[in-house]
């Protein structure tokens, strides 16, 4: 038992942290808010063709039908990544129907899908998955996810997609507990860094403990592929990204509360991810469900 | 990344499963929790049986993989926990097998093992839990011996104990953290009165203890003579890091049975109890599986339980107490009952955010340490 990360897992988390960074650093993403506010939101077909040149969407495809051929744990650590940068796009049902809709795995076809009556990017994509019909836009909280409304639409329940959306609420929660830490150091206030307070110390010391242990959910769901690690992994990641952003806002000040930081957008993400395919509820009464059975 | 245990690790585990199955059914019945004679005389009993198995050094010289597999299939079989052993199998053992001398770890590590001595700890002073480094005990050189003189408190067993590792201050003139130097005490030398506490449980579990001119040996210091803080933060790394690992397989367990008797009940039919204990799968879940990663990574630094020992402690520590308020819950009036069980559990839980580091104290040390915040006030 070596429940650590490989060299090779290590080394593509830095090429994935790598090429988001270069497709989509903190300017692209302050461009594609302000685009989107102005003009509706745009799904970046060259981002998109990126992503799936650089394997993104293929990495559970084995290579003989043309993909990479790792497992989940390695796609939980490209969308940890995904969710830090708070890339864009219905990455999960793309993700998702690579091996299965023709384009998909190449990033050429860009595929959403509906779950618990609720459809993401549905007019930027080629493909939906799932009934949409009677579909009616939303005017979404998060300024980079446009929705849609499917009346009667039902829930999909897919435990892979539930996993890989807990990755990104993770990649989310780490990234607000790293930046309200740095803020916290720089900041000074009564002749001093915010950070030496003690509040403040214990904010973000918490945001931190509840990263670690989301942190070690989900990596474990990815190797035992498991539903209900998956479902607690979900549980956890959606707590740790929602109760980070909030604690970074608060870390932030006024600040926070204002469009120019990146809190907002991490807690809109995180509000989002936690309404998406397995919502606190539905993995607390499958966890429930579970523990009795177990007996 | 990599859960399953490979075929030698199994066959560790087949091999240690059988044996329990074989050792346990001649295991006495457990004694009253507060006879503490009676705890020690059967912990060190058990202790003795596994050492003569080959599992004596299970806690902290065994593959961090063996070291999981133990606690999974003690629990798993019901055998007792290390209960008195505790100190020094799980942090004053680890201590003298790091920083000890050759002649100290003969000395000290083969009893241990065996289950022939029992050590606690007294770092802790009146005046000085949190603010430990504030300690005041003082010992004096004199020819070949310390002369120790002061008062230790919250000195979890002391009554049971053969051994405490001891702090005392050495140079009051050197800045705080500068002048402390750890010892090994024998309990049992002049000087020394134990005064037991009752906790609030009602049990006997820890004492008040007075040192007055008691003599210890130059020999008994662990370290170098105002080296002790560093050698404390190795205690303290072992105490946080690994130390209640073993409790979290037996949370699973208890909250399992909460879980059936609440089907049994009716309770299981209120939706938010039911969630609660279902988020609280969740919860020690992913507590083992944090225990499993912080096992592999010290495996391949090598070295003691980093830091990330407080980030488990932290949160360990409270989930314990919410599983048995969702327990009491469960119990309904029953939790009023101090015979049923898991009320002593409910009342002794209560001590996880405050022994070993209260949770204020393990905030701070993640914000500093971890995520390099200056340093408070
Ligand atoms: C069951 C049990 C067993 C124990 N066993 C042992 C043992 O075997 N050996 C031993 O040496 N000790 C033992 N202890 C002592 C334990 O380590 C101390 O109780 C603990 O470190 C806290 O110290 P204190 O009790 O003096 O509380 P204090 O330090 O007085 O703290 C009081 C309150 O103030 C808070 N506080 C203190 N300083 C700060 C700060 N800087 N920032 C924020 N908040 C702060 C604390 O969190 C706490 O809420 C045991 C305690 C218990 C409960």
């Amino acid at each position: 038992m070596r429940f650590r990360l490989t060299d090779e897992q290590r080394a593509l988390r830095a090429g994935v942290r790598g090429l988001l960074e270069r497709r989509f650093g903190r300017e692209r993403l302050r461009a594609a808010v302000a685009a989107s506010v102005a003009d509706g939101p745009v799904l970046d077909r060259g981002l998109w063709r990126a992503l799936g040149e650089a394997g993104f969407f293929a990495l559970r495809l084995p290579e003989a039908e043309g993909g990479v051929g790792l497992g989940l744990p390695e796609a939980v650590l490209a969308f940890e990544e995904a969710g830090r940068a708070l890339l864009p796009g219905p990455l999960v049902a793309t993700h998702l129907a690579a091996g299965e809709v023709p384009g998909a795995a190449e990033g050429a076809v860009v595929v959403t899908a509906v779950d618990a009556r609720l459809v993401e990017w549905r007019d930027a994509a080629d493909v939906v998955r799932g009934d949409a019909s009677g579909a009616v836009p939303v005017r979404s909280v998060d300024p980079l996810t446009p929705l849609h409304r499917v009346p009667g639409g039902a829930r999909a329940g897919d435990p892979v997609a539930a996993l890989l959306t807990a990755a990104e609420q993770l990649g989310s929660a780490g990234r607000t507990a790293e930046l309200a830490a740095r803020y916290a150091r720089e900041r000074e206030q009564f002749g001093r860094p915010v950070g030496a307070f003690q509040a403040v110390q214990h904010l973000c010391a918490d945001m931190l403990v509840r990263v670690e242990v989301a942190r070690a959910a989900v990596y474990a769901a990815a190797v035992t592929g498991d539903p209900a690690d998956a479902a607690g992994a979900k549980l956890l990641a959606d707590e740790a990204a929602v109760r980070g952003a909030r604690d970074c806002l608060q870390v932030y000040g006024g600040l926070g509360f204002t469009w120019e930081a990146d809190v907002h957008l991490h807690l809109k993400r995180a509000w989002l991810r936690a309404e998406r395919w397995m919502t606190a509820t539905a993995a607390e009464e499958a966890l429930a469900a579970r523990l009795v059975a177990d007996g | 990344m990599d859960l399953a245990y490979t075929a030698e690790e199994e066959a560790f585990r087949e091999g240690l499963r059988s044996w329990l199955k074989a050792a346990l059914p001649s295991l006495p019945p457990r004694p009253d929790p507060a006879d503490w004679p009676a705890r020690r005389a059967y912990d060190t009993a058990w202790q003795r049986r596994l050492y003569d198995a080959g599992y004596g050094a299970v806690h902290w010289d065994a593959p961090p993989a063996q070291r999981l597999i133990f606690l999974e299939e003690t629990e798993r079989a019901g055998a007792p926990y290390v209960g008195a052993n505790f100190v020094g199998l799980l942090h004053a053992g680890p201590t003298v097998a790091a920083e000890g001398t050759p002649a100290q770890r003969d000395r000290w590590l083969q009893p241990i093992l065996r289950g022939d001595e029992v050590w606690c700890q007294g770092f802790s002073e009146p005046g000085a839990g949190s603010d430990l480094a504030s300690l005041r005990t003082r010992a004096v050189r004199d020819g070949d011996a310390y002369v120790v003189t002061g008062h230790k408190i919250w000195t979890s067993h002391a009554e049971v104990a053969d051994w405490c590792e001891l702090l005392v201050r050495t140079d009051p003139d050197a800045p705080r953290h500068r002048g402390i130097t750890w010892l090994a005490l024998p309990m049992d030398a002049p000087g020394v009165t134990v005064r037991p506490l009752r906790t609030l449980a009602g049990t006997a579990e820890f004492a008040e203890v007075f040192l007055d001119e008691v003599r210890v040996p130059a020999e008994f210091r662990v370290g170098a003579e105002n080296d002790g803080w560093r050698v404390t933060l190795v205690t303290l790394s072992y105490e946080r890091g690994t130390a209640f690992a073993g409790e979290v397989v037996a949370c699973r367990r208890v909250l399992g049975e909460v879980a059936r008797l609440a089907r049994g009940n009716g309770r299981w039919d209120d939706t938010a109890l039911r969630r609660r204990l279902g988020r609280l799968h969740a919860e020690f879940g992913a507590l083992w599986r944090l225990v499993q990663w912080n096992v592999s990574e010290a495996q391949a630094s090598r070295g003691a339980p980093g830091v990330g020992g407080s980030v488990f402690k932290l949160r360990y520590s409270h989930a314990r107490q919410e599983l048995y308020d969702a327990a009491a819950e469960v119990l309904g009036a029953d939790a009023l009952d101090a015979d049923r069980e898991w009320v002593a559990d409910r009342l002794s839980s209560l001590a996880y955010t405050i022994a070993a580091g209260t949770s204020q104290i393990q905030r701070n040390i993640v914000a500093e340490r971890i995520l390099g915040l200056p340093k408070g006030r």
